[in-house]
């Protein structure tokens, strides 16, 4: 695969994007597309279809029409080629509670087919980074809500993707963890990883190299944070989130 | 081959890491086999009879002394109200009453045919066919005696005397029948509930997203999720021979590497559909419930507690599809028998049919899109 450089290299390509369940439409006519290297937010009240529209991308769902490409691989034919190349932390839970820090490491790394010096190495950056030596050998279910969410990140990028979906990595985690957390994403975007995340936090939204906004399964807003604010004259992300999910028509939990 | 390696090892590091798993392991067979082993038995004892005796001579008091002294009857009553007799049987305090009728002596003494009657609770139609034959055969032992005893200054008359002789069991033991098809029984629980709760149980904790969203072949997912619980029930077998042999001392005639490769594929079978019914579910309940029908179904028609030969038709070739009752079959065979494997190709080719089949299944239908 030839990698053209810099933004011109789109890792996401989404055109007509649309996803039925029965007579429900939980993505209608999504188009966009996210260039390698970006932080891009994926925002949207509950309901809108942000899960749903991610699900598709990262090849656990098949989408009703439309074309959509990530990682140059189609999501109809070539969903295993696609999920060599990204990384994945679902909304619900991805670690064994029951099993250690470096246990969840050894079989994540072991199914994505890196070797035991990969693993090893990978577990103790992982653990240098986030100062959790002490860890190592703690069951996960014994770990704070915040540690934990950091693990699954790390070992969702383990493998180095091109392209990590992080589906609201940071719900319930107290406020200095989630900017621990930014700075991870930070990091990893600069190694040249897309970032693709959902989030409730319009303070996170900020961070964004460019962010969505959906409201009942359509893309109401997609530019940069700031060109968002000026456009609808308002100075924060939240009053821009505000203006548009307004008047839902529907209000419904997927 | 490395990724399947890597589930393996973790399914393990779950498993003993559960409290719970260990003393079900062990403990399981041990209870199963006690119990079982013991206490589910084709033999009756004790039967509880009721004797009315209205005619009360020194013959027909010979004849009750054969039930009295015999270790299969235990007499409750011996009165002559035939009235109290048939209420102790609606009662069920007595399972059979014999009824002797005044005359019966001297008919008898005149070399006139008498007649005994014999009432069975049949509600459980094979213990009250087990009942008339033990009667049957003290009537005849004791006809002997009295013909003998009688008429022997005539001489006796020509008889034909059956010699039975009783192979693969000679003490006609009752937990040598037993053991093969319970051992088979702990096999399947183990290899079918392990794995039936398994991947169910990554869909309700959520973390089968994350290994659907790998790379990760369907193939090498079964096989990874298979081989634990393969490995499982064949050391759960291994530690049920072993208590076989030691506790119950029954005979291992047939070859062990024999035993041992029939329930390496009758394994494949089990935790196959195991692995099915846990893809095609959502929770551990339904997995649950899925599981147990299909059991009982296959306990009640495998031959151990009622033999195949006896069901009717339909019954018989619903049997062919029975895995159980293939791998009994050949336990008995092997075990009891010291059966070869020209003994027990038919069984064992169906089995490694099945074995193809449900996991051909269970791959297609894991799905890691949706």
């Amino acid at each position: 695969m030839n990698k053209p450089d810099g933004n011109k290299w789109k890792v996401i390509v989404v055109e007509n994007l649309v996803k039925k369940f029965g007579s429900f439409v939980a993505n209608d006519h999504l188009n966009f597309e996210v260039g390698g290297g970006e932080i891009f937010g994926f925002l949207g009240a509950n309901g809108a279809g942000k899960t749903t529209a991610m699900r598709i991308l990262c090849g656990l769902s098949k989408p009703t029409s439309g074309n959509v490409k990530v990682a140059g691989f189609d999501v109809y034919t070539q969903t295993e080629k696609i999920k060599a190349h990204i990384g994945y932390m679902s909304q619900r839970f991805s670690l064994y509670e029951d099993l250690t820090v470096s246990e969840n490491f050894q079989f994540y790394g072991g199914i994505y087919g890196l070797n035991r010096m990969q693993i090893k190495e990978k577990l103790e950056n992982m653990l240098s980074r986030l100062q959790l030596e002490a860890m190592r050998k703690r069951l996960i279910r014994t770990l704070p809500p915040g540690i934990r969410q950091k693990v699954a990140f790390s070992v969702a990028i383990m493998h180095e993707p091109e392209i990590a979906f992080l589906d609201e990595p940071t719900g319930g985690v107290d406020p200095i963890t989630r900017r621990q957390f930014w700075e991870m994403i930070y990091e990893t975007a600069a190694r040249g990883i897309t970032v693709f995340v959902t989030t409730h936090y319009m303070d996170e939204a900020e961070y964004c190299d460019r962010i969505s906004i959906m409201v009942d399964g359509r893309i109401e807003a997609l530019d940069t944070p700031a060109e968002l604010k000026k456009q609808h004259d308002v100075s924060s992300i939240n009053d821009v989130f505000l203006k548009l999910a307004r008047k839902p028509a529907r209000n419904i939990q997927l | 081959m490395r990724k399947v390696f890597y589930i393996v090892r973790k399914e393990f590091l779950q498993v003993f890491r559960n409290r719970m798993m260990l003393p079900i392991i062990f403990v399981m067979p041990l209870a199963q086999l006690l119990i079982l082993a013991y206490a589910v038995t084709y033999e009756i004892k004790h039967i509880d009879l009721f004797i009315c005796d209205i005619d009360n001579t020194m013959i027909s008091r010979e004849f009750t002394g054969h039930f009295i002294h015999s270790p299969f009857y235990n007499v409750k009553y011996q009165e002559r109200s035939i009235s109290k007799g048939m209420d102790e049987l609606r009662k069920g305090k007595v399972h059979q009453m014999i009824v002797i009728l005044p005359g019966f002596e001297k008919a008898l003494n005149q070399g006139r045919p008498v007649r005994v009657q014999v009432i069975n609770d049949a509600i459980n139609s094979s213990a009250a066919a087990l009942m008339n034959a033990y009667t049957l055969s003290i009537i005849q032992h004791f006809n002997r005696n009295n013909i003998e005893a009688h008429f022997i200054t005539r001489g006796t008359p020509a008889q034909v005397n059956l010699e039975y002789s009783y192979w693969f069991n000679p003490d006609l033991n009752y937990k040598t029948f037993m053991v093969p098809g319970i051992l088979v029984l702990l096999v399947t629980l183990i290899g079918m509930f392990l794995s039936g709760m398994n991947v169910v149980r990554e869909k309700e904790i959520g973390t089968i997203e994350q290994i659907n969203v790998t790379p990760l072949r369907k193939t090498q997912f079964i096989a990874g999720k298979l081989i634990p619980f393969w490995i499982i029930g064949l050391l759960e077998l291994a530690f049920g021979l072993v208590l076989a042999r030691l506790f119950f001392n029954i005979p291992i005639l047939g070859n062990i590497p024999l035993i041992f490769m029939v329930a390496a594929v009758f394994l494949l079978v089990v935790t196959g559909l195991g692995l099915l019914i846990s893809t095609l579910v959502n929770t551990q309940q339904q997995s649950m419930f899925i599981s147990w029908f299909i059991l009982v179904i296959f306990i009640l028609l495998s031959g151990l507690f009622t033999p195949i030969e006896s069901m009717p038709q339909w019954a018989k070739v619903l049997t062919f599809l029975n895995p159980i009752a293939h791998f009994i079959e050949i336990m008995r065979l092997v075990m009891l028998k010291g059966a070869g494997l020209k003994h027990i190709l038919q069984p064992l080719g169906v089995l490694v049919l099945y074995a193809a089949v449900i996991l051909s299944l269970a791959i297609k239908k894991y799905r890691k899109t949706t």
